[in-house]
């Protein structure tokens, strides 16, 4: 098998052609041996499994096992009110809440055809960025401590966290589960002086992400582990409906606050970063660059932000019983393309609530890109697909 | 900009034709409407949004599953009764015509939605369904893996929490709940069981064991080994 293995699943190929390997007869005296990675393993963020059968150190398969954190979130959602399930969305990518929030609002909106104010739109926005820098600072701390840094470039971005975490707490009350948004606005306006502690946030990013970048990206080792490691070859990416940083840095132009605009983003100046090599460097190089971009549109929104109401007084949100109908509402967020599909059949629980979770559907291809790679490359390319259990099981 | 859903129709009809193709309509604000397809050509149809040049649909974003029970409707039907009048001073009997209320049963089915976007043509969604013939034993649809394999985990998800069976699907197996679970619980009829949170560990028979040591031990037995 050559090293870069991924061709094991071409773009041409189709399921039913799939190569299963043969499971691992106990005592067959066969080279290939299982091994259960997780689900307690330090690099998995959590508990998930991996079923990796090995010939020797290399990868012959993989598979993921799932549902060790699974609640049934959607059954959860249809036994409660519309707002009762506000909160309830922060525990999904609890890394970026705001984010999850602002992806169920806008379901709802749809579905009830509710106007948000001008203020509450670009509060959106700005806690949107900063929830994407400070999943991405984290996820690359994550990353590089896998690879063996023990503390030091996590620490170096959870600095950075902190000080947007104490930026959410003061408006929100709470430092990762925000609760923040409402359907047609924001729960609370955000004080002069608030926006001023922002904007001083927001000064010291780009020095961050400048220290940051210089610390790790001509680092030689990590270079060595990164380079040319888990490649993802954009047809396969989009077939297999990949989003986020791990499809942009494969090459595939797809961000959705540029194709559905959503909320305000029409108004930015950004650019959508890409890789070229479609490896694991490549992912956390978009993942700095896409710091850099949301740094921009947070000094654009932070300067143009007008004055005004932060939520319709008029808008309902307690008991709201929408027309029947469905809807479904799509964010670009942190990790990928986060949705809610809603159905309403007129009452006051919705009938249908489905999260499209991002996590979930960016670990299809988690095997083709581990296949032919050692044990310690999956820990790394895994960590490079940057997953929230939450999310992942439900 | 993407065709609206008659365009599509039109141009799924024209190309495959035995395949029939309904617009199912959606009253709320946002009115996005979606294509339902009847499930014996759908991987010719899904083949063909995605590969037709003009809607190039190459991205599945998301598919779940919806469950729609039995439902009994009450209506009322135009009928007819005879009844006992006195006309002109005279008992007679004559057709009189009212409405009679019925009830009836619709049959439920299970129901598979796919919202497809283009990355290529960077425009969407169109949304497409597929329905099972009913809730109970015949719920197979065929498994639309082979043309976007985004759908893998999701329609593995669909048949663990649905019990939809897709055929043709490479690997179809429970996501999220255990192998061993029986029922699919985001049906609207599921129960969960009251005793769930009981799990048979290692741990009851030591608890066993110990108890009948205590009860030794109480009896003035002295020491019981084991």
């Amino acid at each position: 098998m050559p090293y870069f293995a991924n061709e094991a699943f071409p773009a041409t190929k189709r399921p039913e052609g799939w190569s299963h390997p043969p499971q691992v007869e106990p005592g067959s005296g066969g080279d290939l041996l299982e091994v259960s990675m997780g689900p307690h393993h330090p690099s998995t963020h959590g508990v998930f499994r991996m079923d990796v059968v090995l010939d020797g150190e290399r990868v012959v398969r993989l598979k993921p096992v799932f549902g060790y954190l699974h609640r049934n979130h959607e059954k959860i959602g249809e036994s409660t009110s519309y707002l009762g399930m506000m909160p309830y969305t922060d525990r999904l990518d609890y890394f970026s809440s705001l984010s999850n929030n602002w992806a169920y609002a806008l379901a709802v909106e749809k579905l009830t055809g509710q106007e948000v104010p001008e203020r509450a739109e670009y509060l959106r926005v700005i806690l949107a960025e900063f929830t994407r820098i400070q999943n991405h600072a984290s996820a690359i701390g994550f990353l590089i401590q896998e690879m063996g840094a023990s503390g030091t470039p996590l620490m170096y971005a959870f600095r950075e966290r902190e000080k947007i975490l104490d930026l959410f707490e003061s408006l929100t009350g709470s430092r990762m589960m925000c609760n923040y948004m409402r359907f047609g606005g924001c729960r609370v306006d955000a004080s002069p002086a608030w926006l001023d502690q922002a904007r001083k946030v927001v000064a010291g990013l780009p020095g961050f992400i400048d220290e940051f970048q210089q610390l790790l990206a001509s680092n030689e080792i990590l270079m060595a582990r990164c380079q040319g490691v888990g490649i993802l070859r954009p047809e396969l990416a989009v077939n297999a409906g990949i989003t986020g940083p791990l499809l942009r840095a494969s090459g595939v132009d797809y961000d959705v606050r540029k194709v559905d605009h959503y909320g305000i983003y029409d108004r930015f100046k950004f650019r959508v970063p890409l890789g070229d090599h479609w490896d694991v460097y490549d992912r956390f190089m978009v993942r700095i660059l896409e710091m850099r971009e949301s740094t921009r549109i947070l000094e654009q929104a932070l300067k143009e932000i007008p004055t005004g109401p932060v939520i319709d007084p008029k808008a309902k949100n307690r008991g709201i019983r929408p027309k029947p109908g469905e809807a479904y509402g799509r964010i670009e967020g942190p990790k990928g393309e986060l949705g809610f599909y809603l159905i309403s059949d007129g009452g006051l629980t919705p009938y249908r609530y489905r999260v499209r979770p991002p996590s979930l559907i960016n670990l299809t291809e988690l095997e083709d890109m581990c296949l032919g790679h050692d044990v310690a490359d999956v820990v790394l390319i895994f960590g490079s697909v940057d997953i929230v259990l939450g999310e992942v099981d439900r | 900009m993407i065709k609206t859903v008659e365009e599509i129709k039109a141009a799924i009809e024209a190309i495959i034709p035995y395949a029939k193709v309904e617009i199912v309509p959606n009253p709320s604000p946002c009115g996005q409407r979606s294509l339902l397809i009847e499930p014996q050509f759908a991987v010719e149809v899904a083949e063909f949004l995605r590969s037709d040049e003009d809607l190039a649909l190459d991205f599945l974003s998301n598919a779940t599953g919806v469950d729609w029970p039995d439902k009994e409707v009450t209506e009322k039907v135009p009928s007819t009764r005879k009844v006992i009048k006195t006309v002109d001073g005279v008992e007679q009997e004559v057709e009189e015509s009212y409405e009679e209320t019925q009830k009836r049963i619709v049959p439920g089915y299970l129901e598979a939605v796919y919202h497809l976007f283009s990355m290529k043509k960077k425009h969407g969604p169109l949304v497409i369904r597929m329905r099972t013939a009913n809730r109970t034993d015949r719920v197979e649809l065929p498994s639309l893996t082979p043309v976007w394999r985004s759908a893998e985990f999701q329609e593995r998800e669909i048949f663990d929490l649905f019990g939809i069976v897709f055929t043709g699907h490479p690997d179809l197996r429970r996501l999220l709940m255990w192998d061993e679970f029986k029922d699919h619980p985001m049906r609207r009829d599921y129960v969960a069981p009251d005793d769930f949170e009981y799990e048979p560990t290692a741990h009851d028979e030591v608890l066993v064991r110990a108890k009948a040591h205590q009860a030794a031990f109480a009896g003035g037995e002295g020491t019981v080994a084991g």
